[in-house]
């Protein structure tokens, strides 16, 4: 494998405005920013720093308004919405601060719910959600529904969501920002273990502790990296 | 289709944790299609009565009449009480021509009152017609016997009755051979049609039958009136004969007619050819004003019940934002999410079409019980039903949808 093939995604002097009434946000003025492959970064800076806006660019919810975002190779950041739902379908894994956890379905339900974007059989998604939600530990209370789980639950249960299409990176935007310092540490352990067995991580931190667990640190400010 | 059926399970589950209002949302639905349902079946029980009714005239006889049944616009008695009387003359150049099969003169009076001893009966009819009335008109002679040709000809008061008038006048006594008194004119009866029942909520068995040769002498015709000179007079049945095409047959008594009466041929017909046909196409022409306004009324109760729908799902999807968000991070297309909200607003919509396709029919057969009216469900009224529903969820659920697709998802994830 050459060097080349190692980045899974490279932003080139992206820059974003946006809009607020007449007034225009320079969120981010210019990033560059690789992502290795079973790379673990973390990405800190004051709020309104940009890091939310990269992190969005770079899973693809959204696109800059100039500069130009790769995925192996592919200019992503022409696509239109529906070839980029596809492609955080395929390539990315989601964990969110607040769990973002569908209320009326089961845990299991829950994290079987990206393969039903993907065209997957029922059999084969309950198959692999199973398997995937073990891993993480939560066998015995898979048919719960989010509100009978407890915070560190729906928590593992995100992560399981996050890994059950095999992503190439998964995005964490303060994953442990709702939960107490030891359910927290407990989460962390689990993000650790993941890049051990050599997937990507990129997470969203205020915190330096959970930022220490990183090994690449990026600080933004006024939507410039200050610090990699 | 795996994820359709999935898709469709999904939004029973909205409606079970939702269950009143998603009720009340297909309650506009509901009420429009149980009236369509109802009435339409009412109406159609009512067009089969009707139908049997009508043909029970029998598809093969021609009524030669001064009058249509069928006038259009404004009935000008002037102009028909100008025209040439029918006479039985004509019946027997009729009879005479290839197509027909017999042609009868008839005509009828109203009675006030019939009476034997301590019995009477009111508003009865006298008809006069010639021997062969009542196989022109499907009558059998139950007891005694039919008119001969010899009782016309020689103008014999004698009388057959209607069922209805023999077990009226003579409850407990044979009424062959007594007397009745019409105008103060004696009639013999000698005979007792079969009972034949109603035509349009009219008796069939409510009449005299005498000879038209001793109706001319006791019922001279009134000459002053309009109204005696256009219907006072003979009318003429043909009956037209077996395998003769109808058409064919009205062609020739038409030409005869127009011959008898010296018309030019560009004059037009002084006098109308009366069939089953035109009296059905009246009755049609009637209904389908009956059609147009359960259209106009089941539109307007299904445009609020849409209206109805496309509120629940705006709120739905307002409610749902966050869910949408986390949807389409997860890689859920625009079109997924429209699909998603749209089969939501066609299966609401469905199961109100199918409460109401239910309670139209409990409706129309609740009226067939407690009235005359017969309802006749039809396989069409309830895939109407089901279309107009169907429709209706996506007409009004579309907006909603695509309201929900076009949902930033950055945003809908922001959203509490």
């Amino acid at each position: 494998m050459n060097k080349k093939t190692d980045i899974i995604c490279r932003a080139v002097d992206v820059k974003k405005t946006y809009w607020r009434g007449k007034v225009a946000v320079e969120a981010l003025r210019g990033v560059s920013f690789d992502i290795k492959r079973n790379a673990y970064i973390s990405i800190m800076g004051p709020s309104g720093s940009g890091k939310s806006t990269l992190v969005h660019i770079l899973s693809c919810l959204d696109t800059p308004t100039s500069g130009e975002y790769y995925l192996e190779n592919a200019l992503v950041s022409k696509y239109s919405d529906e070839e980029l739902a596809k492609v955080r379908n395929i390539f990315f894994g989601f964990i969110f601060q607040s769990f973002s956890l569908l209320p009326r379905l089961s845990a299991l339900d829950n994290v079987a719910l990206p393969l039903i974007y993907r065209n997957v059989s029922k059999h084969e998604r309950i198959a692999k959600a199973k398997e995937i939600i073990k891993n993480v530990g939560l066998a015995d209370r898979m048919l719960h529904r989010p509100n009978e789980l407890s915070g560190g639950e729906c928590q593992r249960v995100a992560i399981a969501r996050a890994l059950v299409n095999d992503p190439k990176v998964i995005f964490a935007d303060e994953p442990t920002g709702n939960l107490d310092s030891k359910t927290g540490a407990e989460i962390m352990e689990i993000f650790d273990h993941l890049v051990d067995e050599g997937n990507t991580v990129v997470m969203v931190t205020h915190d330096v502790n959970v930022a220490a667990h990183a090994r690449r640190t990026v600080k933004l400010k006024d939507g410039l990296i200050a610090n990699d | 289709m795996i994820e359709l059926l999935s898709k469709i399970t999904l939004s029973f589950q909205t409606f079970k944790t939702h269950r009143l209002r998603s009720f009340l949302t297909m309650l506009g639905i509901i009420i429009g299609v149980t009236t369509v349902i109802a009435i339409l079946s009412l109406i159609e029980g009512l067009n089969r009565t009707v139908a049997k009714q009508v043909q029970s005239i029998g598809s093969d006889l021609i009524f030669l009449q001064k009058f249509s049944w069928v006038s259009t616009g404004h009935r000008d008695l002037d102009k028909l009480a100008g025209r040439p009387d029918l006479l039985p003359d004509d019946a027997e150049a009729i009879t005479k021509l290839s197509s027909v099969e017999i042609a009868i003169p008839q005509t009828s009076r109203q009675l006030q009152k019939l009476k034997y001893k301590d019995n009477e009966v009111s508003n009865s009819s006298v008809a006069g017609s010639d021997e062969n009335y009542s196989w022109v008109n499907n009558y059998i002679v139950e007891s005694g016997r039919d008119f001969s040709r010899d009782d016309v000809l020689h103008r014999r008061a004698v009388g057959i009755i209607g069922s209805y008038i023999a077990t009226n006048l003579f409850p407990d006594e044979t009424a062959l051979g007594k007397d009745l008194h019409l105008n103060g004119h004696r009639i013999k009866i000698i005979g007792v049609f079969k009972e034949k029942g109603t035509f349009l909520g009219n008796s069939l068995d409510d009449f005299i039958l005498i000879p038209y040769t001793v109706f001319e002498k006791f019922f001279p015709r009134p000459r002053g009136t309009l109204w005696s000179r256009v219907y006072g007079g003979y009318s003429i049945s043909i009956k037209a004969k077996d395998g003769m095409k109808i058409e064919e047959t009205i062609d020739q008594v038409r030409e005869l007619m127009r011959r008898r009466h010296g018309l030019g041929f560009d004059k037009e017909d002084d006098f109308e050819l009366n069939t089953q046909q035109i009296l059905m196409e009246l009755y049609q022409s009637i209904t389908n004003v009956g059609f147009i306004a359960i259209v106009a009324i089941a539109a307007i109760s299904l445009v609020v019940g849409g209206i109805g729908i496309m509120n629940i799902m705006l709120v739905s999807v307002a409610e749902r934002t966050r869910e949408i968000g986390i949807r389409k991070a997860v890689g859920a297309s625009n079109n997924n999410i429209l699909a998603q909200f749209l089969i939501e607003s066609i299966v609401l919509a469905l199961i109100g079409g199918l409460i109401g396709i239910v309670f139209g029919m409990l409706l129309a057969w609740l009226v067939s019980a407690v009235s005359p009216l017969k309802a006749s469900v039809s396989f069409w009224m309830i895939l109407l039903g089901f279309g107009f529903s169907a429709s209706v969820g996506i007409f009004f659920g579309i907006y909603p949808a695509r309201r929900a697709a076009s949902l930033n998802p950055i945003e809908a994830l922001r959203y509490e």
